[in-house]
């Protein structure tokens, strides 16, 4: 266990480098001067030359990249170049909203996902399964920013029953949770289906079986117990789709969350902001699978003794 | 009928972005009296605020669609593939680099990084291609550079290096073709993942720019009139899953066909 745990660390600790890396480089990819890209070409030359050297963009790149990465340490991100605001002091204003956000998706993708990836297994190849399976078929095809607008206009604009957009009102969380947590639910059913079918195959299951116990008993406290595992390291894996759909998803309800701000932040050239909010995000993705990996490690030895990570 | 009605969907989606330039379309002739027209209303499938066809515009919008996937999935199976096979061939310090830099990308959710780099570069096609295809090549390498290190202790392999070939000529005529069955499945499952992703580009406004028609840019224009013209979102999110959906379905059969197990939990 030492041993995994020691380069499951080490390999996050060179993504958590590249991704800052990379988020560090995304300034220097604006085409042209970044500079003039902010003010605009009108823009006087004083105030060029004072934004340039407030970003430290007239310092030699290396010096640019320590100064970066001693402030990633201290978690210093900068200041919003319209608000002059510590970037950190804004993107901690917006987590709440959007961890609010995740966790009510995530709670209506499994509400949703585990029954009907159930049902899809073990009623396999009847109408059942069809369905199921269209379901998430549809699920995949159809993306956030089509699925927001219609529940806007069927529930929110037609039947009146929650708001358009916003966090303020009650009910206000509904559309946008619903929005994401379906398109989730279609991945995870479709994961847990295929899982649960390895599982019931195995010969624990014939045992279980032979030897008189009620299906249910069969189904949930033998198959499921042991298809739960994987699924829980690709709920995991999905947490990256749930992020990167939030940030569509908060554009379209207007949920003033992380991802709403990146949007923000990108029209108005805000790239401080951007900067911070994509390694924010990227970085809660890395973390909650470097542990996700470990726990699994610890749960279930063959991880850790087979063919490794 | 499983294979027909997707077939037939998808050959009219090209048709439409191969032969659109030819076509009678008027997408940005404005007709005053019929504004936020409902389909059949003088106009096929209605008119948007403008006055634009929503026909003409949908049909442009096929051709945008198309074409950046098109690009973006010949940009990043191509280099994607050839990264990961020589990575998977070569093996040592190549492959451990190559397997990091995989790694790095593939810590940014979903479509982030996308939206951040279109961000950056600024609107427009090209940027939208250039921003899918940095993201999207990571996949085809962690592909190939897999299917390679399977294949490359069998026999045929070892025999062609026992009689002398070249790197190029085992990894272009021994190893490429073997793994060519996985990477075509993956590229058909991108080609709808790209349909989403360049509508998202244009939905948040970083795609094509008006007057330019995208599905995505329709939907997000048409949001604003969604009680008096509904159609406005209706047309191009339909038209939209249909593709995607179409993909899909022939994705599965293909991956069926081909007897390939494919591990999708990561995009």
């Amino acid at each position: 266990m030492p041993g995994f745990l020691l380069s499951r660390l080490f390999s996050a600790f060179v993504v958590v480098l590249g991704v800052s890396t990379l988020v560090f480089a995304l300034i220097h990819l604006v085409p042209g001067d970044p500079v003039e890209v902010m003010l605009g070409e009108s823009a006087q030359p004083a105030d060029r030359e004072a934004l340039r050297v407030a970003l430290g963009l007239d310092l030699p790149i290396h010096v640019q990249y320590g100064h970066y990465l001693n402030g990633l340490l201290h978690l210093d991100l900068g200041t919003s170049l319209h608000s002059k605001r510590p970037v950190v002091d804004m993107l901690a204003e917006r987590i709440p909203a959007t961890v609010e956000l995740a966790l009510a998706s995530l709670a209506i993708a499994l509400l949703i996902a585990l029954p009907l990836g159930i049902i899809a297994a073990v009623k396999r190849d009847t109408p059942w399964d069809i369905g199921a399976t269209g379901f998430a078929l549809l699920g995949v095809s159809i993306p956030n920013f089509w699925m927001g607008p219609i529940l806007i206009l069927v529930f929110a604009l037609g039947l009146g029953w929650f708001p358009v957009s916003g966090r303020d009102a009650p009910g206000s969380l509904v559309l946008p949770a619903l929005t994401l947590g379906t398109a989730m639910a279609a991945i995870l059913s479709r994961m847990i289906r295929s899982t649960l079918l390895e599982v019931l195959g195995e010969d624990f299951i014939r045992t279980a079986r032979a030897k008189g116990l009620r299906p249910l008993q069969v189904i949930v406290g033998h198959g499921l117990r042991n298809a739960l595992l994987p699924v829980i390291t690709l709920l995991g894996l999905q947490l990256g789709t749930l992020l990167g759909g939030a940030v569509i998803t908060e554009t379209v309800f207007s949920w003033p969350g992380v991802g709403m701000l990146t949007i923000d932040a990108i029209q108005s050239r805000d790239y401080p902001i951007v900067q911070a909010s994509v390694l924010l995000i990227s970085l809660t993705y890395v973390v909650v699978n470097t542990v996700t990996d470990i726990v699994y490690a610890w749960v279930d030895p063959r991880v850790r003794l087979g063919d490794g990570a | 009928m499983r294979f027909w009605l997707p077939a037939g969907v998808l050959a009219l989606w090209a048709l439409l972005a191969v032969f659109g330039p030819w076509l009678p379309l008027t997408p940005d002739q404005i007709h005053l009296q019929h504004i936020l027209a409902a389909p059949g209303e003088g106009m096929v499938l209605g008119a948007d605020d403008l006055g634009r066809g929503v026909w003409d515009r949908l049909a442009v919008g096929a051709r945008t669609s198309f074409l950046v996937a098109f690009w973006v999935v010949i940009l990043s199976a191509g280099i994607g593939a050839l990264i990961g096979t020589v990575a998977g061939y070569l093996g040592g310090w190549w492959d451990l680099i190559t397997v990091r830099v995989v790694d790095i990308f593939l810590a940014f959710p979903g479509i982030l990084l996308a939206i951040a780099l279109a961000g950056i570069l600024g609107p427009g096609i090209d940027n939208v291609i250039i921003a899918l295809a940095v993201v999207g090549w990571v996949g085809y390498a962690r592909l190939a550079r897999a299917q390679v290190l399977s294949l490359k202790h069998r026999d045929h392999v070892q025999a062609a290096i026992a009689l002398g070939a070249g790197r190029a000529r085992i990894v272009l005529r021994h190893l490429l073709p073997l793994s060519a069955a996985p990477l075509i499945v993956e590229a058909t499952f991108g080609i709808a993942g790209t349909v989403i992703a360049e509508a998202g580009l244009s939905f948040l406004g970083l795609g094509v720019q008006p007057p330019e028609a995208s599905w995505g840019s329709m939907i997000r224009d048409g949001t604003r009139y969604m009680l008096v013209a509904p159609h406005l979102v209706l047309a191009p999110g339909i038209a939209l899953m249909l593709v995607v959906l179409s993909v899909n379905l022939l994705g599965d059969r293909l991956r069926d066909r081909l007897d390939v197990r494919t591990d999708r939990s990561h995009t």
